[in-house]
């Protein structure tokens, strides 16, 4: 089976400086990916050089076989699509009009929406349960509504591969809980392929089927969570002492953090 | 929303039909089609048509300015057009060239600014938003502290006339240029509305733009360089006329949302209509005196946009 995604030696960085050190990764298709690692290991980097934001230094990325970097940026967005950490927005565009944009990759500049572009949107926002929003200007949202909206726009891309850069650090645990589990809802019901940054070790840990641990800009290690949340490896990787037991609902590996001081 | 387009199309017949009669002498409606106003109207008319023209250029600039920068408070002169086409003008009257060569001067510098505001602001080959706001303030600083020396040291009657030019006129007397000038504002703001479904992206965010398969880098220089051709044309033949291009974009944004495919007509036609109605004011205030257009502009914009501003707030 070919991967989704294929990361080969890939150097990239800002400026000159690599802050990715030669990472090989294989991303397949249904695989709902987290990627973890403390601040400055590479994740939010990695993501850019997966998602063509940055540029790659050496080292190169094939999207079902293609070459990102020779890619149109028209038809690799209709393939993959991007929710940002924190989107402020500016003016007073409707939830609808920014759900919409969504379907801008697969629209001609002067084309009008059609009525199946209307059905896709609808459907995104139905599924992030923001329809009723959808009159409402994005600026008077909350942050948790206004990142829903913003996941309903990626939805209506209608990519293959999701990218996500730490969706829920502004959410409260409630709303945390109600956006990845649409994430996985959708993993499972429509194969969609998703690549997810995250701070927290247990949400990933119940989450993703395979985990991603950067450390200094490499794959410190890689695969299910219970073969990488290891006390060894967060201790090796975040050097803080930490108990790894399971999850009394779940039996997912749960990572207890112990404080220093008394 | 057609409504909405209705009435202000409605309006505008209306200021263009007040435009023809009010005036240093008040024509009657009666005597509308009578031989003997022909002169009269005729000279009215055009600056009506240059008000139209100018006031589409500007305004249009002033929305692309404000969906690259996402900033409301960008506005078509940031890039340095009108420092620079000042300093071509003021130039172009103390050497005492200035009957044929003010226009061309005035182009000319405005390009030349806008270029070296750019090439300020580039780093490798992206232009960061804020590097461009920067530099635009410092070329236009510059460049202003330039032309008040010129003109400090000018003699009284090319002081008058720069002073006049620099707060703009929609007397233009070049038929040929002022069909350049329209062709060049018509043909700039139809690329302009073309790219509509992309201002809609990149006015979300750079990134936001990117992900959608938005080109960015390459939409803006090329924005920037259909502006800066509108805006020199038009600064070229009017002088500096401000906040036009800072407040149609922004009470329309108010009035019909952010959205360009309905914002670019809309501001058309309200930057139509707010240039007919200042010049026409500018011609009756103290008659048979005229009043700058550009102090009209500013006097009559601000109230009227701090109403919209109150009203959507109590909306709220």
């Amino acid at each position: 089976m070919s991967a989704l995604l294929k990361v080969e030696n890939l150097f990239g960085g800002y400026h000159r400086e690599a802050v990715i050190k030669g990472i090989s990764l294989d991303v397949n298709k249904g695989d709902f990916v987290g990627m973890i690692g403390p601040n400055g290991s590479g994740k939010t980097t990695l993501l850019r050089l997966m998602s063509r934001i940055l540029g790659v230094q050496k080292g190169n990325i094939h999207l079902e076989g293609k070459d990102i970097s020779a890619m149109g940026l028209k038809e690799f967005c209709q393939e993959v699509a991007f929710v940002a950490q924190d989107t402020t927005i500016n003016f007073s565009f409707s939830v609808l009009e920014i759900a919409l944009m969504g379907r801008i990759p697969h629209l001609k500049r002067l084309q009008l929406e059609t009525k199946q572009d209307m059905e896709i949107v609808e459907k995104s926002l139905s599924m992030t349960d923001a329809w009723h929003l959808k009159e409402k200007k994005i600026d008077e949202l909350s942050s948790g509504e206004r990142q829903r909206v913003v996941i309903a726009k990626a939805l209506a891309q209608e990519p293959v591969l999701l990218f996500l850069d730490e969706p829920t650090s502004h959410l409260d645990i409630g709303h945390q809980i109600q956006v990845l589990d649409l994430l996985k809802k959708l993993n499972r019901q429509s194969n969609l392929t998703i690549v997810m940054v995250l701070h927290d070790l247990n949400l990933a840990s119940e989450y993703c089927n395979r985990i991603v641990l950067l450390n200094e800009g490499k794959v410190f290690k890689e695969g299910s969570p219970r073969e990488v949340l290891t006390y060894q490896n967060i201790e090796a990787v975040y050097k803080t002492v930490v108990v790894v037991n399971d999850n009394p609902v779940s039996s997912k590996p749960y990572v207890l953090l112990v404080p220093g001081e008394k | 929303m057609k409504s909405k387009f209705l009435l202000l199309f409605l309006i505008l017949i209306l200021a263009v039909l007040l435009g023809i009669i009010k005036g240093s002498v008040n024509i009657p409606l009666g005597e509308l089609f009578f031989k003997a106003n022909q002169p009269i109207i005729m000279l009215r008319a055009f600056r009506i048509i240059v008000g139209i023209i100018a006031g589409m250029g500007l305004a249009v600039s002033g929305i692309v300015l404000q969906a690259i920068l996402r900033n409301c408070l960008a506005e078509p002169y940031l890039l340095g057009t009108s420092s620079g086409a000042g300093l071509g003008a003021v130039l172009a009257i103390v050497m005492g060239i200035s009957g044929v060569y003010l226009p061309f001067m005035a182009f000319i510098g405005a390009i030349l600014s806008v270029i070296l505001v750019y090439n300020l602001a580039r780093e490798n080959n992206k232009i960061p938003e804020q590097s461009l706001i920067l530099s635009g303030v410092i070329v236009s600083v510059a460049l202003s502290a330039i032309i008040i020396f010129l003109i400090s040291i000018s003699s009284n009657e090319a002081f008058h006339g720069a002073t006049w030019w620099l707060w703009g006129s929609l007397q233009v007397y070049d038929f040929k240029l002022l069909g350049i000038v329209s062709f060049i504002v018509l043909a700039g703001v139809a690329v302009i509305y073309i790219f509509s479904q992309d201002l809609n992206a990149i006015s979300i965010g750079e990134e936001e733009a990117l992900h959608l398969g938005v080109n960015i880098e390459i939409i803006k220089r090329v924005l920037i360089i259909v502006t800066s051709l509108i805006t020199a044309s038009v600064v070229c033949i009017c002088g500096i006329i401000g906040f036009v291009g800072l407040m149609i974009p922004h009470m329309m944004r108010l009035v019909v949302g952010p959205n360009h495919k309905i914002l670019i007509p809309a501001t058309c036609l309200a930057a139509a209509i707010f240039m007919v109605v200042c010049d026409t004011l500018s011609r009756t205030l103290f008659p048979p005196l005229e009043i700058p257009i550009g102090v009209i502009t500013a006097i009559l914009g601000a109230p009227v946009f701090i109403f919209l501003l109150k009203r959507r707030q109590k909306v709220r």
